[in-house]
């Protein structure tokens, strides 16, 4: 393989396409991923709190729930939420790209209760025995004493969560639905240069990802240090 | 003041309190000495419910508390509890630490409990710490902070679970010396302790538990000088 031929069709390749790659893709990610994460999130703590609560049905049912997706395949999970939720809701014509956000955030519900229990869980019991040796009530004990020093547990690892469906995402790109890993797809559709066209996506990811990365850990550092 | 009635309580198989039965009267002090194991822990965390008995009463003031529809939190806050591991709260500064509970629950105004914080803080040395996270404290001067915690709730009985087991050996003194205060000043006091000498010298009455029952009761003077029961002369012989 020729390197300077190499780099010249890369060269080539940004220059002509740097908008799907940049402008298309990186967005339909970002935004992919912003929404799995945030109504992961709200649907994660939910599913946590249930976990931590008194009905036992509840608990096996949520904890089955967690099993399932976390012993499942991401691009099964995807497959499933393609065919799933269009016939669930028929009516509503969903989109391709919703259902797969769907699928996502459901997948990214289940990794985000076990950070927010596990986040609750290790906060020392001693202190929700002080707090309601001062006569708080169970609930606000854990508002005032517990989850503040849980946030310290679950914030990086929220970040973390973040940066890990960045990479799940592009199981999306099987559904075209526009993320980074689909402008991979429709660009080397064009000009067959499957290697430019990998690398160019492969860079983006990283420097995605190595930022949040470097973000989280920054996060990690100010939050011990309070 | 707190009536405990056949107190029993197991954790899983292993049973804990067997049947304990005690009256702690308003403005005295009450030792509870023993081996490990002997349940002293778990029957003081049954008096204000943070360990809930399997059966048998604890009453507070003629109320039975482990009944249901019983509004815990309203006894708990006239119980104030020490722990062996401080459980200050690390988010918060020692002055927060203090307000936290009374203005939560609407005992008083953030300036009320501000000034009663400081003036606490003051009595025990902390003043001078009361902006500082706790992470800044060492282990006395954090017990003297959980101690202060407590007061602020304004309590008509202390509980204090084993508080100078954790301390190393040069901090137990002053953290001794807040509670030899607050007993003094007529404080009704429970107190789970290994410093025997501690216990002789505040105490009116001291308890001997072991195997999960009160197998002694005495003043200080009558266990410690003229122990009856087998077990408290073989664990005195052994401790002192």
């Amino acid at each position: 393989m020729d390197l300077v031929d190499f780099f010249e069709k890369f060269i080539k390749i940004v220059t002509r396409y740097w908008d799907v790659f940049l402008i298309k893709g990186l967005s339909t990610t970002l935004a992919l991923s912003a929404i799995a994460v945030f109504f992961g999130a709200i649907i994660g703590t939910l599913l946590a709190f249930g976990k931590m609560g008194k009905s036992r049905i509840l608990r096996g049912v949520i904890t089955a729930y967690v099993e399932i997706i976390r012993g499942t395949p991401s691009l099964l999970q995807v497959y499933v939420g393609y065919f799933v939720v269009p016939l669930l809701l028929p009516s509503l014509n969903v989109s391709t790209y919703a259902s797969v956000a769907i699928a996502l955030t459901i997948n990214s519900s289940a990794y985000v209760s076990e950070v927010i229990r596990s986040g609750i869980q290790a906060v020392d019991k001693g202190q929700t025995e002080a707090a309601r040796s001062l006569g708080l009530t169970q609930s606000q004990a854990m508002i005032k004493v517990v989850l503040p020093q849980a946030v310290k547990n679950i914030l990086p690892a929220l970040g973390n969560e973040f940066i890990t469906i960045i990479k799940e995402t592009s199981l999306a790109s099987t559904f075209f639905v526009g993320d980074l890993m689909t402008s991979y797809l429709t660009v080397n559709g064009k000009e067959f240069l499957p290697l430019q066209c990998l690398l160019i996506v492969g860079i983006i990811y990283f420097i995605l990802t190595f930022i949040l990365g470097r973000g989280v850990s920054a996060l990690e550092r100010r939050l011990s240090h309070d | 003041m707190i009536k405990v009635t056949d107190l029993h309580k197991s954790f899983g198989k292993l049973l804990v309190l067997n049947g304990v039965t005690e009256h702690i009267k308003k403005g005295e002090a009450v030792s509870i000495i023993g081996p490990s194991g002997s349940g002293k822990s778990t029957f003081l965390r049954c008096l204000n419910l943070l360990e809930m008995p399997d059966s048998g009463t604890v009453e507070f003031e003629g109320h039975v508390l482990n009944r249901k529809g019983v509004d815990i939190n309203q006894y708990r806050r006239r119980m104030g509890m020490v722990f062996q591991s401080f459980n200050v709260f690390p988010h918060m500064s020692c002055i927060d630490n203090i307000t936290m509970a009374p203005v939560l629950q609407k005992l008083k105004t953030k300036e009320e409990a501000t000034a009663q914080a400081e003036e606490l803080l003051h009595k025990v040395g902390l003043y001078e710490k009361r902006n500082e996270h706790p992470n800044k404290l060492s282990g006395g001067q954090k017990q003297r902070l959980a101690i202060v915690r407590s007061l602020a709730m304004e309590p008509d009985v202390m509980l204090f679970d084993e508080p100078t087991s954790a301390l190393d050996p040069e901090m137990v003194g002053e953290v001794l010396s807040v509670i030899r205060d607050l007993v003094k000043g007529g404080m009704t006091t429970v107190i789970v302790s290994h410093e025997m000498g501690f216990a002789r010298e505040i105490s009116d009455r001291v308890l001997f538990m072991d195997g999960g029952n009160i197998m002694e009761r005495g003043t200080p003077e009558e266990i410690f000088q003229h122990p009856q029961n087998p077990r408290t002369k073989d664990f005195l012989a052994k401790v002192l």
